[in-house]
């Protein structure tokens, strides 16, 4: 078919607009500047996903021969077709639609905790509702608090069905459906598990594109007052790479500026004792990983080695691949290793009772809150890391103290863990777990200087990437998936034995940790992702060290503590187990 | 995290190897035959409880959780044992006008039970059904596959005794 088939007349408002076959009404109205509002509607197309069920019935706009209200999101514009999208029939419509959703909704949203970052609420404002005009029953479900890392509050849910089209279309984890129908529908899990039942990974991307309160994440931070306010406690904070790239957005800065410094001098102020950088612990689990994966293709172990950093993943392949166990690297994650070397290195160096020491970590990442509560990841009996807040909850809290952000001076992390390279800031990508121990294995491998540093073919936002790196004889074939559902593609066939990788990097979150279920909320704009990517990996083109193995610091651990990489202390206190789990 | 749902061993080995014959007897996707299945599960067992659902899921490479939103979204499906005798009461618009409601609150008084319950000698169940396009019989009731058509509060006495008697006979 030629184009000039493809394409079709339309007017909006009467303007004419000339559009291709297939496209929505609401998507001809944006190329002529018209806006209409949407609520259930979320544009995933970046990650091969648009929700666009026309749930809500917030986007209708009057068909002018017809005179009927159709749903702007998910009608398709026809040849001919006439629109408006501001007479008075669509405005009331789209008016009694959303007062139709806030009559069985709580009113409760000054103490809400999506209280000005919500879309309902927005829309109320934006739609001039002053008064509801319709009282009848409202839902009455319990709220579900049994997991460590999100609440699900049933009668703030919309039934926009986001959640759901993230949890089964994009992670194909499939713990959220609609169950039952009519005025009892409700998005849940199956047979009502508690959450904590299920198979949820905890990645907390149906958080990212909740419009509502519906889904939270577990709020920690009144622990964390909690512990700053008892002059007995030791409280140390942890930095994640992608928080600093991306905390800047509740602080009115563009996506993508760097604000390391602001935060660990906002951390100051909050009380903690010490500050140290997750990007310490990427730089020791690299070394840790390089080692392991030299080992394993050196000793004909198994291969594909997978990356093991990520928390959701690490839940995902337990409950969804419990016979592929093995293939995971025995690494903790940086936050664990960070977390139990400051109950035990810091503790003996600087004579503090482990059990006073409380480690908080700030995360980009909802499935972090319960990788800490993991039983495995202990040392002694104390936990590695006692409370994890996002990136959210933190700005939350910087609020809250009244601090100004914007004013803050920059600081430097503290010394002991505090030190990091280039490799360990593009942890926060998909991609730079991988590319961060490329450069550590070469180096391991050859014995020789890598000297070009890029390993370009691994970075982008393509859901599985492949790269292949010359190691003297050895030909590295590196898989990269980010997203659940492409995750479950690579495992799919490394089951059939069909992979041939030696190592996959595997991040659960599209995009990696800058697109993480704790993040600000970036609605599905994939160009936030990038300045974010981008913001990392400038971070990386400008330190003066970009291998991990480089990282003074580590170094110096591994020779006052831990003896050598890979060593019995080694694996007593950085490495870990997995367990098989109920699918369900 | 053990829990009774995941307890499959409750389930009739006999009836799920039948289920799995029957399973593997459909051609092509078999995750697209959720509802076929789900019907013959029911068939056979009655009812489906919430372990025989996570079979069928396991089984189709589903998630529990979509098979459990395909069970409560349709009215046929029961998640609690019925009795031996379903007794549906059509609440359809054309029912409902013509005093479906009084049918069902006089099935509900005879059997002294609520909707969606069990008789206590397990013989009956009851549900209001939606419209099952019998509208010009209206009011409908239907015990198993047998259809009552322009049902008084009153006829029902006899229809209850019917099925009484005959259980009565075969003891």
């Amino acid at each position: 078919m030629k184009l000039i088939d493809k394409m079709i007349q339309c007017s909006i408002n009467n303007i004419n607009v000339t559009v291709e076959k297939g496209t929505t009404i609401l998507e001809a109205a944006k190329k002529v500047g018209i806006h209409i509002p949407t609520l259930c509607h979320l544009n995933l197309a970046d990650f091969g996903v648009v929700n666009q069920n026309a749930n809500c019935r917030v986007c209708v706009v009057e068909n002018e021969k017809t005179h009927r209200l159709v749903p702007s999101c998910a009608e398709e514009v026809v040849d001919g077709m006439r629109i408006q999208t501001d007479s008075l029939k669509a405005v009331m419509g789209r008016r009694t639609n959303l007062e139709l959703l806030l009559s069985n909704h709580p009113q409760d949203c000054l103490t809400c905790v999506k209280s000005l970052d919500c879309e309902l609420q927005s829309l109320a404002h934006e739609l001039n509702i002053k008064e509801i005009h319709y009282q009848g029953e409202k839902m009455n479900h319990p709220i579900d608090l049994t997991s460590f890392g999100i609440t699900k509050d049933t009668n703030k849910c919309i039934m926009c069905r986001r959640c759901v089209t993230m949890c089964n279309d994009i992670q194909t984890v499939g713990v959220l459906s609609p169950l039952k129908r009519g005025f009892d529908s409700v998005v849940a899990t199956a047979f009502h598990l508690d959450l904590a039942q299920t198979s949820c990974t905890y990645c907390g991307q149906c958080v990212s594109v909740c419009p509502t309160g519906a889904l939270a994440e577990m709020n920690d931070s009144p622990k964390v007052w909690r512990a700053l306010n008892n002059p007995r406690k030791h409280v140390i904070a942890q930095v994640a790479p992608a928080v600093r790239a991306a905390i800047g957005e509740e602080f009115g800065y563009d996506a993508g500026t760097i604000l390391t410094g602001k935060v660990v001098s906002g951390l100051k102020r909050l009380g903690f004792d010490e500050i140290y950088d997750t990007n310490f612990g990427a730089d020791l689990t690299i070394i840790e990983e390089a080692t392991e994966l030299v080992d394993r293709i050196q000793n004909n172990k198994t291969l594909p080695m997978l990356t093991s950093c990520c928390p959701a993943w690490v839940q995902f392949i337990e409950h969804q691949f419990p016979e592929l166990l093995d293939v995971p690297s025995s690494c903790k994650s940086p936050q664990q290793m960070v977390g139990v070397l400051t109950k035990t290195y810091y503790a003996e160096k600087n004579n503090v009772d482990p059990k006073d020491i409380v480690m908080v970590s700030v995360m980009p990442c909802v499935a972090k809150k319960a990788e800490a509560a993991r039983e495995e990841l202990n040392k002694d009996g104390l936990s590695d890391v006692d409370y994890v807040v996002t990136t959210r909850e933190l700005a939350k809290m910087l609020k809250e103290a009244a601090i100004d952000f914007k004013k803050l001076p920059d600081t430097n992390f503290d010394i002991l863990l505090g030190e990091s390279t280039g490799a360990a800031a593009i942890f926060g990508t998909t991609g730079g777990v991988i590319e961060a121990a490329t450069r550590t294995a070469y180096e391991m491998i050859t014995g020789k200087e890598l000297k070009e540093v890029n390993f370009k073919q691994m970075r982008g936002i393509e859901g599985i990437r492949e790269a292949k790196v010359k190691i003297d004889d050895l030909e590295l074939n590196i898989g990269i998936a980010h997203g659940l559902g492409n995750a479950r593609k690579l495992l799919e066939d490394i089951r059939d034995g069909k992979s041939d990788f030696h190592a996959i990097e595997i991040m659960a979150c599209p995009g990696g940790c800058i697109g993480g279920g704790g993040q600000p909320y970036h609605r599905g704009d994939i160009e936030i992702l990038k300045k974010r990517q981008k913001a990392l990996y400038d971070l990386d083109k400008n330190m003066p060290k970009r291998k991990s193995h480089e990282n003074e610091m580590v170094m110096k651990l591994y020779e006052d503590y831990l003896g050598s990489p890979g060593s019995h202390r080694a694996h007593e206190l950085l490495h870990t187990s997995y367990s098989e789990k109920q699918r369900i | 995290m053990k829990n009774k749902i995941m307890d499959m061993s409750t389930l009739d080995k006999r009836l799920l190897k039948e289920l799995d014959d029957y399973i593997n007897s459909l051609d092509g996707d078999k995750q697209e035959h959720l509802i076929l299945v789900l019907h013959k599960a029911q068939e056979l067992f009655g009812y489906l409880p919430q372990n025989l659902q996570l079979y069928v899921a396991r089984k189709l490479n589903l998630s529990s959780a979509r098979v459990n939103g395909v069970v409560t979204f349709y009215s046929f499906f029961n998640e609690e044992p019925v009795g031996k005798y379903r007794i549906s009461v059509c609440m359809g618009t054309a029912c409902f006008v013509k005093g479906a409601d009084k049918v069902l609150e006089r099935v509900q008084d005879l059997l002294k039970i609520q909707k969606d319950r069990i008789s206590e000698d397990g013989l009956f169940t009851i549900n209001d059904v939606r419209c099952i396009g019998a509208c010009g019989l209206a009011p409908v009731l239907t015990v198993n596959d047998k259809v009552y058509g322009k049902v008084k509060p009153n006829d029902v006495d006899d229809i209850i005794r019917y099925y009484r008697g005959l259980e009565n006979e075969n003891s």
